[in-house]
């Protein structure tokens, strides 16, 4: 099977886009809106409780086991999730035993890759994984940009991947869903048991639309497992290892606040924007994420509501103990939670009714009747490039390497207020480019540029600029900054590429907005 | 001349420098072996870089080693002059024409409140140095250096006062101990620094001759601007022979005491609560007044102490000094908070300004506040307070139109 077709179309973006990838056409980018589905969501096959266990024990003795009786042969698709993160035991297992049996051309599937699956390198070389569909971090990334996969890679959006998966874009043959703690029947969830990771939302998509659900845990309990973050009624087999995931890496090392007196004082710029703009008011929303430079303007955001006497409605989170405290302290009325960062926030989500765990379907899908990232009063994220037009880039760096998943940053960048919080440069690397190296969130989503040397407001938004006008923030135009930065840093070539496809980036709706190619040695 | 020498950090550590190698060779022309962590983005940049520099100085034959860690453009051209100036018998300099924001000069009585230390040898310090807003920065020539990077230091300082934008802070640099440090002159005093500071000063002597070399320098140059020197009164005999530093020249602007080699000096321990010193800081501040300079204060080293650098504050501003050093820019903030006027302060300040206006207006020579005449020195020192608030944003601007009645 060709890699890729040789014809391209220019999508929306004014980025070539393949026609075919993997053998799967591809639709290209139309604009944020433009692209509206037909038909109808993905159905799997239907099933019988007459072939299940009337006692409701799907045990079956090893992950093996579940994995030759789920039919796993060449070619097929199996999805993980991320909610272990580095701490993650079981993905690299299944592919072990897939190496063991001879099969090849697997896809895999995860909801994020992480360090500690940096062996499934192997597999990639030997055929046993012919590609990866989500994200490509590190030396997979280094992997994919060096044109070293057998396939296309796919690299979408948590709300992309449910909505793939809804759509019957990505057809999930088995669905591996490790669990801290299940039932025989598969009932499972994240807030006890030795692995806690608090929730297994991402997991929920592959729970309703995969073929066959295997559940792989170190803690069964007797039915019922209570919650049910996923339901028993999905799953076929469940497993039960000595361990399966490592505790102390499931737990993040993002959740300190940065010491950095540069980050500092951009978070600090940051809250001031926000305030100065009239968004930090009694009953607001805010998206706060684990990265240091996020939590500090969190951090200002409590300070700011304490001192004012007033509570935020609900933060959109990553959650870890900063915004716990807050709930915890009446200073907002729910964390709406995707996942945990720290044993404070699988505590919270635990204990307390406030504290909601949630799945990209009710955050992030596009193709549903809704979904609340929009409703998100400001959302702060990073990015690894910004443009003149906005557009921003969370995937390649400036020397064109492949490096980082997209995670919700798509998804949330639909939030009222956008901002990204980020250096002018990094070292000598310029942040503010002319153009991205690859295209990840169109600019007209993108409201606020907040730098150490400055705040670009989009001119999109005169509401933004008018509001902050004489109030001391330091505003600049984006040019201004681009300007800046390479004043400081010089004018930086742009890194050379071959026509080679190694992987697309998908929009949340599905089409493709960018292409990604080999890197020119 | 050395056939091989070198410049700069690397290491795991090390980011935002290079490290360079010069091996003058016997043929082969300039061959340059660049590792480069930009090097997707730079690569041709650098290389020119390196090969107009070998052209400017001669080079004809010699291997370039160079391992960049994402170094900007001025300090790849200090670590490349002093590698190679170690090779190279001259006295040419590359010069980059200097910002023109880096071309301003000070008063004698600029606000120094704060002051941010800046390890010499150490570029990533330099760079947003000036966004934390210190009112000066202290490129450090002196203790921060070890003793085999004194020279390269020199460079870097250079290029850093002529081309790193520190957004309006005065410009300082601390040279090394007389009379080591009157050979740094040469690197700093035409480029526009504003203060230098004189450490472990000891005699009025020392301070003439620091300006006898700046003089002659200035002439070389044909320099016109002010110099500010800020002497520190590091040791017992310094204390004791503090009023001639002070007055020994008229562009000393300030007299410092730096504690941690003073207590060494005097065999006493640096404690937080500081009775030990109590003397020779009373000393630099009567001293500093009678010669109608600032005094300023040692630096604070626990960096991750806000609530005790505070209260250190609080005794230094209380003992009558105007400002002190910082090593961390988290320091700045609680500084000029801190040193800032108070509200009592504050709102003295405002009422002999205020009864300075109402006398102006209706022109009487004679400034009183109730049956109390106001003396110009006193109402001069209000204004000064009033502006100090402002500037720290403690006051609006226009608080005489928006002010209710007083």
């Amino acid at each position: 099977m060709e890699k890729h077709s040789k014809e391209f179309k220019v999508n929306a973006a004014g980025k070539n886009v393949p026609f075919r990838i993997n053998g799967n056409e591809l639709i290209p980018y139309m604009g944020v809106g433009k692209y509206k589905p037909t038909g109808r969501r993905y159905g799997p096959p239907l099933s019988s409780c007459a072939d299940f266990p009337a006692d409701g024990n799907k045990l079956v003795p090893n992950l093996k086991e579940a994995l030759i009786r789920s039919g796993l042969r060449d070619g097929m698709t199996i999805s993980t999730h991320h909610h272990f993160r580095n701490g993650d035991l079981i993905a690299n297992q299944i592919f072990d035993i897939a190496h063991e049996l001879g099969i090849k051309d697997l896809v895999w599937f995860p909801s994020a890759s992480f360090p500690c699956h940096d062996p499934l390198i192997k597999y990639l070389e030997d055929g046993t994984i012919n590609r990866i569909e989500g994200s490509m971090n590190g030396p997979l990334g280094k992997f994919t940009s060096e044109g070293k996969m057998k396939g296309v890679g796919v690299l979408r959006s948590h709300g992309g991947r449910y909505q793939a998966v809804q759509d019957g874009e990505v057809i999930i043959d088995i669905a591996v869903i490790a669990a801290p703690i299940s039932d025989t029947f598969g009932n499972s969830n994240g807030v006890n048991g030795a692995a806690a990771c608090g929730l297994l939302g991402f997991a929920l998509a592959d729970s309703q639309y995969a073929h066959k659900v295997v559940v792989v845990t170190d803690t069964l309990v007797p039915f019922p497992c209570i919650p049910w973050q996923i339901q028993g009624n999905y799953v076929d087999y469940v497993v039960k290892v000595d361990q399966v995931g490592l505790s102390e890496k499931i737990v993040s090392g993002t959740t300190n606040v940065t010491k950095s007196p540069d980050r500092l004082y951009i978070a600090e710029l940051t809250a001031q924007f926000c305030d100065a703009a009239g968004l930090v008011q009694d009953g607001f929303s805010f998206q706060a994420g684990a990265g240091g430079t996020a939590l500090s303007i969190g951090i200002y955001f409590d300070q700011i509501m304490r001192d004012r006497n007033i509570k935020a409605r609900f933060i959109r989170a990553g959650s870890n103990k900063y915004p716990v405290k807050m709930l915890e302290d009446g200073y907002v009325d729910y964390i709406l939670d995707g996942q945990t960062f720290d044993l404070e926030g699988v505590r919270s989500m635990r204990e307390n009714p406030g504290h909601v765990n949630t799945s990209p379907f009710t955050s992030y899908n596009y193709h549903g009747k809704g979904n609340f990232a929009s409703m998100v009063d400001i959302a702060i994220l990073g990015a690894t490039e910004v443009d003149i037009q906005f557009n921003a880039n969370v995937v390649t760096h400036s020397d064109g390497y492949l490096l980082h998943g997209i995670g919700g940053w798509q998804n949330c960048i639909a939030s009222k207020c956008t901002i990204l919080p980020i250096p002018l440069f990094r070292d000598r690397i310029p942040v503010v480019r002319e153009n991205v190296t690859t295209l990840c969130g169109p600019g007209e989503l993108i409201d606020v540029i907040v730098t150490e040397r400055g705040i670009a407001i989009n001119p999109l938004r005169q509401d933004l600029i008018e509001k902050v006008k004489g109030t001391g923030i330091p505003l600049k135009t984006i040019e201004q900054l681009l300007d800046e930065a390479q004043r400081i840093c010089g004018k930086p070539t742009d890194p050379k590429f071959t026509d080679e496809v190694v992987a697309v980036v998908k929009w949340v709706d599905g089409t493709v907005i960018d292409t990604i190619y080999k890197l020119d040695k | 001349m050395e056939k091989i020498a070198y410049s700069g950090n690397q290491g795991k550590e090390v980011r935002s420098d290079c490290h360079i190698t010069v091996e003058i060779t016997t043929s082969g022309g300039v061959e340059v072996v660049l590792k480069s962590k930009v090097r997707a983005l730079y690569e041709e940049n650098i290389r020119k870089q390196i090969l107009d520099a070998a052209a400017f100085f001669g080079l004809t034959s010699a291997k370039i080693i160079v391992d960049d860690t994402g170094a900007l453009p001025f300090v790849i051209a200090a670590r490349l002059e002093a590698a190679i100036r170690k090779v190279v018998k001259t006295d040419k300099e590359i010069l980059a024409p200097a910002l023109s924001e880096n071309t301003t000069t000070t008063a004698r009585d600029k606000r120094r409140f704060s002051r941010l230390y800046l390890p010499g040898d150490s570029p990533r310090f330099f760079i947003n140095a000036g966004i934390h807003n210190p009112d000066g920065i202290i490129l450090d020539l002196e203790d921060s250096v070890s003793a085999e990077k004194k020279y390269d230091a020199r460079f870097l300082v250079r290029n850093a006062l002529r081309e790193v934008n520190f957004y309006g802070c005065e410009r300082m640099v601390r040279i090394n101990q007389i009379p080591q440090g009157l050979e740094d002159l040469d690197y700093i005093v035409p480029h526009h620094v504003n203060l230098i500071l004189v450490p472990k000063c000891e005699s009025a002597e020392q301070i003439r001759e620091v300006n006898k070399r700046i003089d002659e320098i200035r002439k070389k140059h044909g320099l016109k601007y002010d110099i500010w020197l800020m002497p520190i009164i590091e040791s017992a005999l310094g204390v004791v022979r503090a009023f001639e530093i002070a007055t020994a020249a008229p562009n000393v602007a300030s007299l410092a005491i730096g504690l941690e080699d003073y207590t060494a000096d005097i065999a006493a321990k640096r404690t937080l609560e500081g009775k030990e010193s109590f003397f020779a800081r009373s000393q630099v501040v009567n001293v500093a007044r009678a010669a109608g300079i600032q005094p300023i204060d040692s630096v604070f080293s626990d960096v991750s102490d806000m609530e005790a650098l505070k209260n250190n504050i609080l005794i230094s501003k209380g003992l009558g000094f105007e400002g002190m050093g910082c090593i961390h820019p988290r320091q700045i903030p609680v500084i000029h908070d801190n040193f800032a006027p108070d509200k009592a302060e504050l709102e003295k300040a405002i009422k002999i300004v205020n009864a300075f206006h109402e006398a102006k207006e209706k022109g009487l020579g004679v400034v009183s506040l109730g049956s109390k005449m106001i003396d110009a020195p006193v109402v001069k020192r209000a204004l000064k307070t009033i502006q100090v608030a402002i500037d720290l944003k403690k006051l609006e601007p226009n608080w005489r139109e928006n002010q209710q009645s007083i």
